[in-house]
């Protein structure tokens, strides 16, 4: 199944030591999603779209999936 | 106590980062090439499937496309390789602080004093080719010896995102029976040397009269002798360390051939303005000046000659390369590339014998020019002021690719 790279907007709580916590994301269709929790954060591949970034395991509406940052810029895979 | 040294080498890295960039392209035949536009149209890197058509590194583009019809030529992304090398850097530093690079795409690490922390080097090495997989997407060869030259060995002959070790008491039968060509520090040039003289292999290499090497290679001669009889001792250098400079230099290739000296000079006169900041950068002056031309049949001829005073002068520079230039160059061939060095540094400053003939009032006038022409630079930027001569010249290509690679091993 083929993926594309969709750029998405993130409200993330940023603590004293600079550590990242994604709380919601915005879809390119302007849809916002809750990020119930995020389950690891750790350097990745992006095997769907290329790439490498970090990657937050996360959990929306109960389904586990990915977003990523690179450089200030948060991504995730989206299938085609 | 027996030193552990890892030698890593990203498999293809070129082509292997462009290939985790867009995963499109995995499986195919893949080649980095330089622009045909600017004259730079050869293969830098290629993926496992490109090779296996033939596909060449160095090798004009369109000989790589004669050989493999289906090959995807990408052009080089060097950010992206820089980021990808820096990322493969942190994978090593989880390990140990002493860390050496050697190019982008290559490291040593000693990992003598992590055993304990960690387990097994062989551990060490499965975890970090693991890390490359899962975080860059890419894979890594590893070498692992008691010293560099074998571990660098390792590498070469380990498979892709595979591990080979040489130790001490199997290097005689793994490393004696390759061809003397295979040890690092032996090219083209010492390799037909070697040659000549009936010596095929490391083993050969080994066993002869290290005062004979010294006698044909100096130096290198024993350096030879002590990597082929597993003696290199020299150490990894810590994360960080940045060898002294010994020289700067700036080529170009031209985007149309030159055809006289004038063309020739507007060329080192541009070349010789980054020299000459690079020299101020760093706070050395040039006692030598080195210039390397390339004619259009790929002919690559070098020059160099002592410079009056030890000099960061753009101007004093350029005029000692094309008096080297016009003292040996004899114009059978109209000139591709030309690169000019500032070679026998010096720290700035460093006291001198004066003569009675030199014109040194005008040296110190100059040099007072000069530190003017980069203090309205450094305000204004780098084209804000620039000899009126480079005005028209069209043959110098405009792209500045200025990147630092790690450079030699310590030795």
């Amino acid at each position: 199944m083929k993926s594309r790279k969709v750029y998405v907007s993130v409200v993330a709580e940023i603590d004293e030591e600079g550590n990242k916590k994604p709380m919601s994301i915005k879809w390119e269709d302007g849809r916002t999603y809750e990020i119930d929790k995020v389950l690891e954060v750790r350097r990745a591949f992006a095997q769907k779209v290329g790439g490498t970034a970090v990657r937050y395991t996360i959990s929306v509406c109960g389904k586990t999936t990915f977003i990523f940052e690179d450089e200030g810029k948060w991504f995730a895979e989206s299938r085609i | 106590m027996e030193r552990i040294i890892i030698h890593s080498d990203m498999n293809s890295c070129y082509a292997s980062v462009e290939c985790s960039l867009n995963p499109s392209l995995k499986g195919k035949p893949v080649a980095v090439g330089g622009s045909v536009e600017h004259r730079h149209g050869i293969i830098l890197a290629k993926s496992e499937e490109a090779k296996r058509c033939g596909v060449k590194t160095g090798e004009a583009l369109w000989q790589a496309k004669q050989k493999c019809p289906d090959l995807i030529v990408i052009e080089p992304h060097f950010d992206e390789y820089i980021k990808y090398s820096r990322l493969a850097h942190d994978i090593y530093a989880r390990y140990t602080d002493r860390i050496e690079p050697m190019g982008l795409d290559e490291v040593w690490c000693d990992l003598t004093g992590s055993i304990r922390a960690f387990g097994s080097v062989r551990q060490i090495c499965d975890e970090i080719r693991t890390a490359f997989k899962e975080e860059l997407g890419v894979t890594v060869s590893i070498g692992i010896s008691f010293n560099k030259i074998f571990a660098k060995l390792g590498s070469d002959l380990a498979g892709k995102d595979e591990v080979y070790e040489i130790t001490k008491e199997n290097f005689k039968d793994k490393v004696w029976c390759l061809p003397v060509r295979a040890i690092m520090g032996v090219g083209r040039s010492t390799g037909d040397t070697l040659l000549r003289y009936g010596i095929k292999t490391i083993g050969d290499l080994a066993g002869c009269d290290p005062k004979w090497l010294r006698t044909v290679f100096g130096v290198v001669g024993d350096d030879l002798w002590k990597y082929a009889n597993g003696l290199d001792n020299s150490r990894v250098m810590p994360d960080g360390y940045r060898q002294p400079i010994k020289s700067v230099g700036h080529g170009v290739t031209c985007s149309e051939d030159l055809v006289n000296d004038d063309e020739v000079w507007k060329v080192f006169l541009s070349l010789s303005q980054n020299v000459s900041k690079q020299l101020k950068k760093n706070s050395l002056e040039a006692t030598g000046v080195q210039i390397a031309v390339r004619d259009n049949q790929l002919i690559t001829k070098q020059f160099q000659s002592p410079t009056e005073f030890a000099t960061q002068s753009a101007k004093e520079i350029s005029e000692t390369a094309m008096k080297l230039f016009k003292d040996n160059y004899s114009w059978g061939n109209n000139v591709r590339a030309l690169t000019v060095r500032a070679i026998n540094l010096q720290k700035e400053d460093t006291p001198f014998q004066m003569d009675l003939l030199s014109d040194f009032v005008c040296h110190e006038r100059q040099k007072k020019i000069d530190d003017t022409v980069l203090a309205i630079r450094d305000r204004f930027g780098s084209d804000s002021i620039f000899n009126c001569c480079l005005m028209t010249e069209e043959k110098i290509p405009d792209h500045n690719i200025k990147h630092t690679l790690p450079g030699k091993m310590y030795k």
